[in-house]
């Protein structure tokens, strides 16, 4: 069966930009390390193209947006944010539902963001994390979505980068979710993974 | 007359976005039930509509889409949600589980092996694992949040103590990555050892109940037993009487009031994949108990 001309019609862009966007950053989750692309969005510096794309396909008026201090330094971003998702910026980390970090070397500490509880670990931060290259330090990786081990480089860091996701996994299954943006490439690191060594 | 005019995928896009960000938070929390706010579906509860609103959040105009129902691409559930999504997003469909990249299922794992460029979408009717021995929510919260799973021993252990082995056929409840207790919806369990390390991404969705959740590639997923009783796949002793298959799940199918009755494997597209490449019924030889009087 053919679809309907109106349905085709329908066949509008953004419902196929956000659902891109989605389904990379659930192939990203499901295999943590894995990198993949995104053509990504035009958006105000220094939001870059595929993490407006995923802002745009993940946030809305049900998900606070908190934003570090070089995103909330620029007004446009602000603007941006509320005009295409209307999702309400918060100046609490642990009050929102998406972190928008733009200077990675100054990752806050993940404490700061909503961790969830131990009923609902779901009720926790994802933070979105603007880097420049996926190279530097390896750290090795396991866990859910890994066959044996990955390796995963990222840069800008801090320093003490691994010793904080083993915290984060060590407050399992709470704890928060990381996404990482460079250029038209994203990836994510889950809380469920473990880091082996770096 | 009109006719009506839908988004891609039937749902509207915030609902979408509230369905992939409960999906995002279920893989990251490997067979954690994540609430989500389940919509009223154009099909009954029980049709699948938990698994039809997370298919309907993930698919892509490029997605081509499989539906099985108990391992059949050809009974009224499957073929209804296929042309469900053949309407409302005109993606491809196709019956071969080599073909598919997401592929619904209600109750069966299919036997091929699947791809990591694969997604499985079980229907779910009852999420919690604990529900009946815990009617509560807070308090079946409070136990996985605890990891308080010895209730689900003492169920097993209830049925090695009646019925001399752990009778539990279906549903059969599993651990994930050695934390959460979960239901892996009513597969047989011939199917749970096919949920470990498998290559694609599993995720469940329960539509009256309102839960999502997932098993991400290649992760461990060990179903629950004892050191003395240790988990056991079950297959009827018989071999396909359409493909000779001796390794897949058979359905019985009575075939007349005189209790005859014949084994066929439950997966249509295995079956028909193998009489492809030539394996015939062996010489009928019916079951030594197949009549009963």
């Amino acid at each position: 069966m053919s679809p309907t001309p109106q349905m085709n019609e329908r066949s509008v862009e953004p419902a196929f930009a956000s659902q891109a966007a989605f389904r990379a950053l659930m192939e990203c989750l499901s295999r943590p390390g894995e990198r993949r692309t995104l053509d990504g969005i035009g958006a105000p510096a220094p939001m870059q193209a595929a993490t407006a794309a995923l802002v745009r396909s993940l946030a809305d008026y049900e998900s606070p947006i908190w934003l570090d201090p070089v995103f909330a330094a620029a007004p446009a971003i602000t603007d941006w944010i509320r005009f295409h998702t209307g999702a309400p910026i918060v100046a609490a980390p642990s009050k929102a539902a998406f972190a928008l970090v733009a200077d990675a070397s100054a990752l806050p500490d993940f404490m700061q963001f909503a961790q969830g509880s131990e009923e609902y670990p779901d009720r926790s931060t994802t933070v979105i994390v603007q880097v420049e290259r996926f190279t530097g330090t390896k750290l090795t990786l396991q866990g859910p979505g890994i066959e044996t081990t990955r390796d995963f480089a990222a840069e800008p860091l801090p320093a003490d980068f691994a010793q904080r996701l083993r915290d984060n996994r060590e407050m399992y299954p709470r704890g928060i979710d990381l996404v990482f943006v460079a250029g038209h490439e994203i990836a994510a690191l889950p809380r469920s993974v473990r880091v082996v060594e770096n | 007359m009109t006719a009506p005019v839908y988004n891609f995928a039937y749902l509207d896009e915030q609902t979408k976005r509230m369905i992939r960000r409960a999906i995002l938070k279920a893989i990251a929390i490997p067979g954690y039930q994540v609430p989500f706010a389940s919509r009223e579906m154009p099909m009954p509860y029980g049709w699948g509509t938990g698994g039809v609103q997370v298919t309907a959040a993930i698919l892509g105009p490029r997605d081509v889409l499989k539906v099985i129902d108990q391992g059949s691409d050809d009974t009224t559930n499957a073929v209804s949600i296929r042309k469900f999504f053949t309407r409302t997003a005109g993606v491809r469909t196709t019956t071969a589980t080599g073909e598919a990249t997401v592929i619904q299922t209600r109750h069966r794992v299919p036997e091929a092996a699947l791809n990591e460029n694969q997604v499985l979408v079980y229907q779910v009717p009852i999420p919690e694992p604990l529900r009946f021995l815990e009617p509560r929510e807070t308090e079946t919260r409070r136990m996985h949040a605890l990891s308080e799973y010895g209730l689900m021993h003492v169920k097993l252990y209830e049925d090695i103590a009646r019925h001399g082995h752990i009778a539990t056929a279906y549903a059969y409840p599993v651990q994930v990555d050695g934390r959460y207790v979960m239901d892996p919806s009513p597969i047989p369990k011939f199917d749970n050892p096919k949920l470990s390390d498998c290559a694609a991404l599993q995720l469940f969705g329960a539509g009256r109940e309102k839960r999502i959740y997932a098993i991400p590639p290649y992760t461990r997923v060990t179903s629950r037993d004892f050191d003395d009783h240790p988990f056991e796949p079950y297959r009827h002793d018989a071999s396909c009487e359409l493909c000779a298959a001796t390794e897949s799940y058979l359905d019985e199918v009575i075939t007349d009031d005189a209790g005859n009755r014949m084994f066929v494997c439950s997966d249509t597209d295995y079956c028909e994949h193998r009489r492809a490449l030539g394996h015939g019924p062996v010489a009928a030889s019916p079951p030594a108990e197949a009549v009963h009087d």
